[in-house]
């Protein structure tokens, strides 16, 4: 019974991918962005800078602590 | 400094970059979703197969613009992580217990009931891929819900305390959050917008067949479901704009001054309705503010203050003090300058610093005297990083020009809707070509006034990204302004590629027409 109810789930997604007309393009588009936006520019051009840089919270903590209480470095004028 | 000014800038302008062509994509998924459900349900309930068509049809278009939409927005919560460190760990669970939700959400309803609303015809029950395109709809605009309370934190934080041990913002009362009046205002403003924009695109592209003389059924049908979708839905967005700006006047008095171009404070303030404002004015300067103007006498000071003698204040006011106002808790006060806050600012920093001195050095007599300090004057936390009043001033021409534009849409909107009903009931709309080439016209115009609307609110709270706790050039990392510079240009590459690919996607398959829906 769990094993018809599976195959009846997959059977759905496998007919409906395959019967797909506009979107077997739209698919396409879709994982050429996703592979953009994670295989390149997540790795590459967005890390996460407190988590990259610091290993605790504490530490990371203490580095926006810093940040935040040194505005002579951050201010307009 | 200078570089650091860059870097503030560049990821100011990448992060509005990527905002504005994420919000090209989501409000015509948001509107034109409940538009394919009322389809459905008028197909399940009479089981008429022209509805069914019809319904296919848009369904063909809204998965377009789906496909191409879908994780624009991730690029958002990159840039919180890279670009924008110092705000992503201030603002703590604040941020990270509705986007989480979003996720979850998004992820179980719409993946799953798409699924079944692309792949479900005449595999599953009628009622069932009934139920699965409603569930779609709910749960798209429930997932605008959660990024949008987060967005109205941002301009009203409530809800949280500032814990000074971790420098974090932490939620102590998820309600208080979620139900906050800025959020749920902005919440029922933004969504409706969307089913304001997705009713129009209905009505152009049909409007477009009629004019073709092609699909006159479909074209005739769409045209009465999505006007009158439009009509409540832009009455709807006219209330909820009104309880936006009362919210704004209560929280976000210097956005209200922008919006209006007032610089001078007045009981009784009339609305200007259209006007030109004078180029180069600075907020201390005699230059009269406008060129001209009309103006609707006392309206703002009723619409900001639900009485018509209220006393508004100008962005000399706010700068200045000085002013008796009504708090939150109902007591009168006297405003501040803008002065006086930076000095309150400033204390609040150093106390933090002083704060995490004395807990590194154990001393708790001394943290709990400089935790009261910092306690007392956090309200003013982010004017600490300012030193010049005029910091606080958004830019004016660009929220009052974005603000006049957004709500003259708006109301043309409205009147476009009732129009188009009177004729399509009065069966004279398939021969007004000029209604229908006007209708067709409507759709760029839509777009524009959507985008303005997000100006106006993201414009005109400048310099907060957190109102009054943390400003702009405190939020931003300190990172290189070149690789800001190179994912800017990265970023206007790939979202020009993806809405061009949509624009030409759209336009085929509207070309097809419904004979050919696709899938």
């Amino acid at each position: 019974m769990k094993r018809s109810l599976l195959h009846k789930v997959f059977q759905f997604y496998y007919q409906g991918f395959r019967s797909m007309t506009v979107g077997k393009t739209l698919w396409t588009i879709i994982i050429i962005k996703l592979i953009i936006m994670f295989g390149i520019l997540k790795i590459f051009f967005f890390p996460n800078i407190l988590k990259r840089n610091f290993n605790t919270d504490e530490e990371r903590s203490k580095h926006v602590i810093e940040q935040l209480t040194n505005p002579n470095t951050i201010t307009y004028d | 400094m200078t570089e650091y000014l860059d870097v503030v800038d560049w990821s100011r302008a990448q992060f509005a970059l990527t905002a504005m062509y994420h919000w090209l994509f989501v409000p015509l998924t948001l509107g034109l979703a409940f538009i394919m459900a009322f389809m459905e349900t008028i197909y399940v309930r009479t089981g008429n197969e022209e509805w069914k068509r019809i319904t296919k049809f848009w369904q063909t278009l809204f998965g377009v613009n789906f496909a191409i939409g879908v994780a624009t927005g991730l690029i958002l919560e990159f840039e919180f992580g890279t670009n924008w460190s110092n705000y992503s760990w201030f603002v703590g669970d604040i941020f990270g217990a509705p986007l989480a939700i979003e996720g979850i959400m998004a992820f179980f309803m719409e993946s799953t009931f798409i699924a079944v609303m692309f792949f479900g015809w005449n595999k599953v029950s009628k009622k069932f891929h009934l139920a699965s395109t409603w569930l779609v709809a709910l749960g798209a605009n429930l997932s605008a819900l959660w990024i949008l309370v987060a967005n109205a934190w941002m301009q009203y934080p409530a809800g949280m305390h500032f814990n000074p041990d971790t420098a974090r913002n932490e939620m102590h009362n998820f309600w208080d959050v979620l139900f906050s009046p800025v959020a749920i205002n902005k919440f029922l403003h933004t969504i409706s917008s969307g089913y304001v924009l997705a009713a129009i695109f209905v009505i152009g592209v049909s409007a477009w067949y009629l004019l073709k003389k092609r699909e006159i059924q479909l074209a005739k049908r769409s045209i009465v479901i999505a006007a009158v979708f439009g009509l409540i839905s832009a009455l709807f967005l006219a209330f909820t704009g009104d309880g936006s700006a009362y919210q704004v006047a209560q929280k976000q008095p210097m956005k209200l001054a922008a919006m209006e171009g007032l610089y001078e404070g007045q009981e009784g303030t009339g609305l200007v309705v259209i006007g030109a404002l004078t180029p180069n004015k600075k907020f201390d300067d005699e230059k009269d503010p406008f060129i001209f103007k009309i103006e609707i006498p006392k309206l703002l000071s009723f619409l900001g203050y639900r009485n018509f003698d209220a006393f508004v204040p100008g962005v000399n006011d706010l700068i200045n003090g000085g002013y008796t106002y009504t708090d939150a808790q109902g007591n009168e006060q006297i405003a501040l300058s803008a002065e006086q806050k930076i000095a309150r600012g400033k204390i609040a920093i150093k106390a933090l610093g002083d704060y995490n001195e004395a807990s590194d050095a154990g001393d708790t007599e001394q943290m709990k005297y400089y935790r009261s300090i910092l306690e007392e004057n956090f309200l003013y936390f982010g004017y600490g990083y300012l030193n010049d009043p005029s910091s606080i001033i958004p830019n004016i021409p660009l929220t009052f020009y974005s603000f006049r534009v957004m709500v003259g849409l708006g109301f043309l909107f409205i009147a476009f809707f009732a129009f188009i009903i009177f004729l399509a009931f009065k069966q004279k709309l398939q021969n007004a070509k000029w209604v229908l080439w006007t209708s067709v016209f409507m759709i760029p115009l839509v777009y524009l006034a959507s985008q303005a609307g997000w100006i106006v609110a993201e414009v005109g709270r400048q310099p907060w990204v957190i109102q009054d706790i943390l400003p702009t050039m405190a939020a931003v990392s300190r990172i290189d302004a070149s690789a800001v510079q190179i994912t800017f240009v990265l970023f206007a590459v790939i979202f020009t590629a993806l809405l061009i690919a949509e624009i030409k996607i759209m336009i085929k398959q509207i070309k097809i027409g419904p004979k050919d829906g696709g899938k």
